[in-house]
């Protein structure tokens, strides 16, 4: 990386290494950035992005290596003493606080005693309007909506004398249109001479907003683009480097490639042309949902997916998906409309009776919801069929018949783990991920539905999991998929619909301008 | 809370080839009972120096405690009759806990399903025989497991914290008991206000030429029931996997709801019947303002114990001796004989910080992987020689 | 019944409620502090024997209910100390490490009382008490609320401070947001740690006040396990207040009155058994609980130790 002369960085990282239990999240990492630029920090999940980030914000100390400040070299040993050296951090994971109100959570960490409200105020009505928010500031944090409350975030983030912002996957919530606006806020902030540092696992982002590219991958800084290369070459080409830089010399020519989340150019041909069955597995009549005071309701959705069909659910986080997935496994009663699958209606079965008639649901919360962390690896396989035989006879458990099912599905799975009997929160994200998948596509299924299936996995993994998708649904098997990757959703879907505000905003039939249409249909 | 086994590092080859093991290495496998012994040990040592500190001499004091508790024939019967009471007790603490549930209100679930049965068996008893004595450890049963109702309720349908309804069921249930004795079940017999004494040859009978009753019998067989339950039976892994994640739960398809009427009725029912083979065992009546409080004694047992129902039974059988044994040591050292609740509180402290001890070191080993830690030594070892 | 309403009764009434809510409603505001900051203090009651017993002997020795008071005070934080390192510091159970409390502090202060006095109970002498002109002319209010010992005064005077301080402060704000999302203070670089333990500590020395009022102001003696529950009430009570202090305020009230109620009763002539009465303020809550049956808010984070960077 060609490093600008005479222009002080406004943060230097030297050899930066950390390392944790069984993994080196960072390997002596090298890293410029300069004041007024955005440096776009590349690299699929469990690169180190968050790692490296962590000890920029003071969260996490280095276990070797330097960082220089504006030319000196510091210690960032905490999250005020990061604040200090102008250091600010909008976390992916938000971090307000839902009871309070937005200019409480902007006071929190005011020096002790009295509140200056004013003086917030003031400070509030400065920032919002440098960054164009139009918010309350005496609304409670919990009533925002997930664009409002990352534009508090940024806020917050530059709430003190603010060199350097750290941007953590924001775009991850937000709508097409929402993206762009927060470019035209990063654009703003760079004007002023602020350094802004964007981590994203999404090329086209980094190279369409950054001014400046790292690729970090196992830990590692692989490569970058400055500021020249990334002007003077085409998209084509800049893509071919950054993945060659990724994934080896001639990745890019390689199959499987195409699949993950690495493209550059919108997808412009429809997903290969499915004969999808007509007849039909899932019906959904006037289906509304109680979120009660703390939840999206879900309000009177219609849809029918078909037998083998891959129906694909689009939309930002916290608009009903949720709500609506556990309305259709059993986990959540519906206040109104009708559920028929196969042909019967289940709207009072409870969960284990849709399991034991094939319709599975994959919960997003993969750790706190879908397994017990402290339970072996062989017995959340089964925990869905407590009591079933042959894992249960006469009232009595039978290990060994659980053990060989947990082997089939490791092996049938390729799942690293030291054995059936770890327990299964020592796994690596991706592995869990597969027991889960193992463990819902055994025994049967006929409709699955996939809530947010490779959130958080390593590439190969979450191609592991497509593949899996696409190979059931030859079968035969339905697929609802709910993700807010569209990339994703078009890649593999055969129609996708689109949730907003708790309804259904419309179903588009996968196809040339796809993309547009959902974004369309997310706006509404 | 599970036995730890030794952190594995899923990312290195050498951990996914080695076998799968189907146990732990022995070590490992005694590790829960060292971590059960230093606490009781470190109590012990503890409460010695309080009693030196108030000037009175500890080994007589322990020496007096294993005397009367375990030493003596009559102090053995005693104790092995105290601790039928106790783990039956601990029994409906376990089936509790294991499922998350803090079912607080022991005690008055204890003294209320007592009172009913010492106020309806002298005259159940006298018609029925023995089979009246059956019938009264069934009431005690339902009486303790109705108490539970109301809390269990709250909790299942709109989330209500156990904490504050079962202490406020327990208050209610001690002030109630009360009533009872002092009301309908009043004896005639002039006197401290109690309920009608059951003659000695309506009690429990007795094992052998003991003065031992069959309840410690009856509880003995119950606690390994209720092992076999948790561990092997399908109600017994929804319990601990409600207990584990009440969200997974919903999401597994376990029904937590009913999962929490059915621990807390059990719970309530076993410390009910506890109330009632004390009555028929050995109280014989219940007087008017009497509340061993056995309900939050229990609670440090049960969890140095892990929840384990086997091993519950030796920190029971334990505790019993210290309670009937020091009820003559106090005496005799001129304490009150709250002394019991000191040790007891102190086993806790103790337990929690071996806790936190065997916690701090799990997490040392393979902190830092091997090869980043020589590479480590060697730049340091290069930096020094420059 | 009509002898119920007249003027006597309703005072007696009054100021014993008054009387009787006082311990409650510091030990309450407490444990509120303690919760809105994420830490379940269970072991409230073993905190207010420590701070009855050590009030009762400074007032005692030193012939001075305020020196008894701030006694108390300090005699809970020591056990709330126990609370800081075990919990917050080590991060251990709260629960188990709070019941641990209750019993130990039960079993220690009877011990110590026991070798100290042996079976006596020696009581302190009088009580000062301090009379509003004016305000305490006004009947029935006047004489039960506006004629009592001055720590009535205090003690609300404190509790309406400590409501200023959550609502205006940068360390209520702190306290807060450590209940319900920590990451969001650590990450705002507030101490985490030290936020709560100055919740706990501030947990302690109310609790010690209010046991020390009950030794030296209302009963002028100790017993061993005098309390007899109001800490658990107290816990009770915060968790119902949902973190507004002028609930606690108000439902330390009530269930003031539902403790004096049995003396206004025997005043009146109405005879129910002492049993019953005491069924009252338990029930209450019961039935409070049922017919507003919506989760009782307890802080999203509370009885969670906080670990840096943990998910």
């Amino acid at each position: 990386m060609t490093t600008t002369p005479h222009r002080t960085p406004a943060v230097e990282l030297r050899g930066i290494t950390k390392a944790f239990p069984g993994i080196i999240a960072n390997d002596s990492i090298d890293l410029l950035v300069y004041p007024g630029e955005i440096h776009g920090l590349l690299g699929e999940n469990g690169a180190g992005k968050s790692t490296l980030m962590s000890i920029l914000s003071g969260m996490i100390q280095p276990d070797a290596g330097t960082i220089h400040v504006n030319g000196r070299e510091v210690r960032i040993s905490s999250p005020r003493a990061a604040f200090d050296l102008g250091i600010g951090t909008v976390y992916q994971h938000l971090t307000l606080v839902p009871t309070l109100t937005v200019l409480e959570n902007l006071m929190l960490g005011s020096p002790a005693g009295r509140l200056d409200v004013d003086g917030a105020r003031a400070r509030f009505d400065e920032l919002a309007t440098t960054l164009g928010a139009r918010l309350d500031a005496d609304a409670v944090a919990s009533s925002l909506s997930l664009g409002e409350l990352q534009q508090v975030e940024i806020i917050k983030a530059l709430w003190r004398d603010t060199r350097v912002l750290i941007l953590d996957e924001p775009t991850s919530m937000l709508t097409p249109q929402g993206v762009a606006e927060l470019q035209r806020v990063m654009t703003r902030l760079k004007e002023r001479g602020i350094a802004i540092i964007f981590i994203t696992h999404k090329l086209h982002e980094a190279i369409e907003i950054g001014d400046r590219v790292s690729i970090l991958k196992a830990g590692r800084r692989v490569g970058g683009l400055d500021p020249e290369e990334l002007r003077s070459a085409s998209p084509e080409e800049i893509r071919v480097r950054i993945v060659d830089m990724m994934f080896g010399e001639g990745a890019s020519q390689m199959e499987g490639v195409a699949e993950m989340e690495v493209r550059v150019e919108r997808i412009e041909q429809a997903a290969p042309d499915r004969e999808v069955a007509r007849e039909v597995a899932l019906e959904l009549i006037n289906v509304s949902v109680d979120g009660g005071d703390t939840e999206m309701s879900v309000k009177d959705v219609s849809f029918t997916a078909h037998k083998g069909e891959i129906l694909g659910i689009a939309g930002v986080d916290g608009n009903g998906q949720r709500q609506l997935a556990q309305a259709i496994a059993g986990q959540r009663p519906i206040s109104g409309g009708d559920i028929r699958f196969l042909g019967e209606s289940i709207r009072r079965l409870g969960v284990p009776d849709r399991q034991a008639r094939g319709l599975r649901y994959i919960t997003d919360d993969r750790l706190h919801e879908g397994t017990i962390r402290d339970m072996t690896v062989a017995m959340n396989t089964v925990l869905k069929r407590i009591g079933q035989a042959p894992f249960w006879k006469r009232g009595a458990i039978r290990e060994r018949e659980i053990d060989a099912f947990a082997e089939q599905l490791v092996r049938e799975y390729e799942v690293r783990t030291p054995s059936i009997h770890t327990n299964i929160g020592k796994l690596s994200g991706g592995n869990i991920q597969k027991i889960v998948l193992a463990r819902e596509l055994a025994f049967d299924p006929k409709l699955v539905i996939f809530n947010k299936p490779t959130y958080g996995l390593d590439v190969k993994t979450a191609s592991f999991v497509r593949r899996q998708i696409r190979a059931q649904a030859e079968q035969g098997v339905t697929a609802i998929v709910i993700s807010t990757e569209l990339d994703e959703l078009i890649a593999l879907c055969d129609r996708i619909a689109v949730m907003s505000s708790g309804r259904l905003a419309g179903i588009v039939d996968n196809g040339q301008d796809a993309h547009a249409r959902v974004g369309e249909l997310m706006l509404t | 809370m599970t036995t730890a086994t030794p952190p594995a590092t899923p990312g290195s080859p050498a951990a996914v080839d080695a076998p799968a093991s189907r146990g732990v290495d022995l070590r490992a496998r005694l590790e829960p009972i060292w971590q059960a012994i230093i606490p009781v040990v470190l109590a012990i040592i503890a409460s010695g120096l309080l009693l030196v500190i108030l000037g009175r001499n500890p080994f007589d004091f322990y020496d007096a405690i294993l005397q009367n508790g375990l030493l003596t024939d009559f102090g053995l019967q005693q104790s092995i009759t105290r601790m039928a009471t106790l783990l039956l007790i601990g029994a409906g603490l376990i089936v509790a806990f294991r499922a998350n549930l803090w079912n607080l209100g022991g005690d008055g679930q204890w003294l209320l399903a007592a009172a009913f049965v010492a106020g309806l068996a002298p005259s159940v008893v006298e018609s029925l025989g023995d089979l009246g004595l059956a019938v009264m450890i069934v009431v005690g049963a339902v009486v303790g497991a109705l108490w539970t109702v109301v809390p269990a309720f709250l909790k299942a349908e709109y989330g209500v914290n156990e904490i504050i309804t079962t202490l406020m069921m327990n208050f209610i249930g001690i002030a109630l008991a009360n009533i009872l004795v002092k009301g309908p079940f009043l004896t005639d017999r002039p006197g401290v206000p109690r309920t009608d004494i059951l003659p000695l040859e309506d009690r429990l009978p007795l094992i052998g030429d003991t003065q031992v009753h069959v309840g410690i019998v009856i509880a003995l067989v119950v606690m390994v029931a209720l092992h076999w339950m948790l561990t092997r039976t399908p109600l017994g892994l929804r319990l601990r996997v409600l207990g584990a994640n009440p969200r997974a739960a919903v999401h597994l398809g376990l029904r937590p709801k009913r999962l929490t009427f059915i621990a807390f009725a059990a719970s309530g029912a076993l410390i009910g019947m506890s109330g009632a083979v004390s009555m028929l065992g050995d109280w014989g009546s219940f007087r008017a303002d009497f509340n061993p409080a056995y309900g939050f004694l229990i609670v440090p047992l049960v969890f140095l114990a892990r929840m384990n129902a086997l091993a519950t039974i030796a920190f029971v059988a334990l505790f019993a001796v210290i309670q009937i044994g020091g009820d003559t040591a106090t005496r005799q050292a001129e304490l009150p004989t709250d002394f019991i609740l000191v040790l007891v509180g102190l086993l806790l402290f103790f337990m929690t910080i071996t806790e936190f001890v065997r916690i701090r070191r799990a997490r040392r080993v393979a902190f830092v992987p091997r090869g980043l830690a020589e590479g480590v030594k060697a730049t340091a070892a290069r930096k020094g020689s420059a | 019944m009509s002898d119920l309403f007249t003027e006597p009764v309703l005072t007696a009434l009054i100021a014993g409620a008054v009387l009787s809510m006082m311990p409650i409603m510091l030990a309450a505001l407490g444990e509120s502090i303690s919760e809105q900051a994420g830490v379940l203090n269970v072991g409230l009651e073993g905190m207010m024997l420590f701070g009855a017993y050590a009030g009762f002997n400074a007032a005692y020795y030193l012939h001075s209910s305020w020196l008894g008071l701030l006694a108390g005070a300090l005699g809970g934080m020591l056990a709330a100390v126990v609370m800081v390192v075990l919990c917050v510091q080590m991060r251990l159970d709260q629960i188990v490490v709070g019941v641990a409390l209750f019993l130990f502090g039960e079993g220690v202060t009877s011990l110590l009382h026991g070798a100290q006095f042996g079976t006596d109970y020696p009581r302190i002498g009088d009580v000062v008490e301090l009379k509003i002109p004016a305000l305490s002319e006004i009947p029935v209010v006047g004489e039960s609320i506006f004629h009592a010992h001055p720590i009535v005064y205090i003690g609300i005077a404190l509790v309406l401070g400590a409501r200023w301080m959550l609502k205006s402060t940068s360390l209520g704000l702190s306290l807060r947001a450590a209940g319900e999302t920590p990451a969001a203070l650590d990450a705002a670089g507030v101490d985490v740690t030290r936020t709560r333990t100055l919740a706990v500590l501030a947990c302690g020395a109310l609790a010690g006040i209010g046991g020390g009022y009950m030794a030296v102001i209302s009963a002028g003696t100790f017993t061993p396990m005098m309390t007899q529950g109001a800490g658990f009430i107290a816990i009770v009570l915060a968790m119902l207040a949902r973190g507004k202090v002028l609930w606690v305020i108000g439902l330390s009230f009530l269930f003031g009155i539902s403790l004096s109620i049995s003396t206004a009763l025997q005043l009146a002539g109405i005879r129910i058994s002492t049993d019953v009465v005491t069924i009252l303020p338990y029930a209450t809550v019961i039935v409070v609980l049922i017919l507003f049956a919506r989760r009782s808010y307890l802080p999203s984070a509370l009885a969670l130790p906080y670990f840096r960077g943990e998910r």
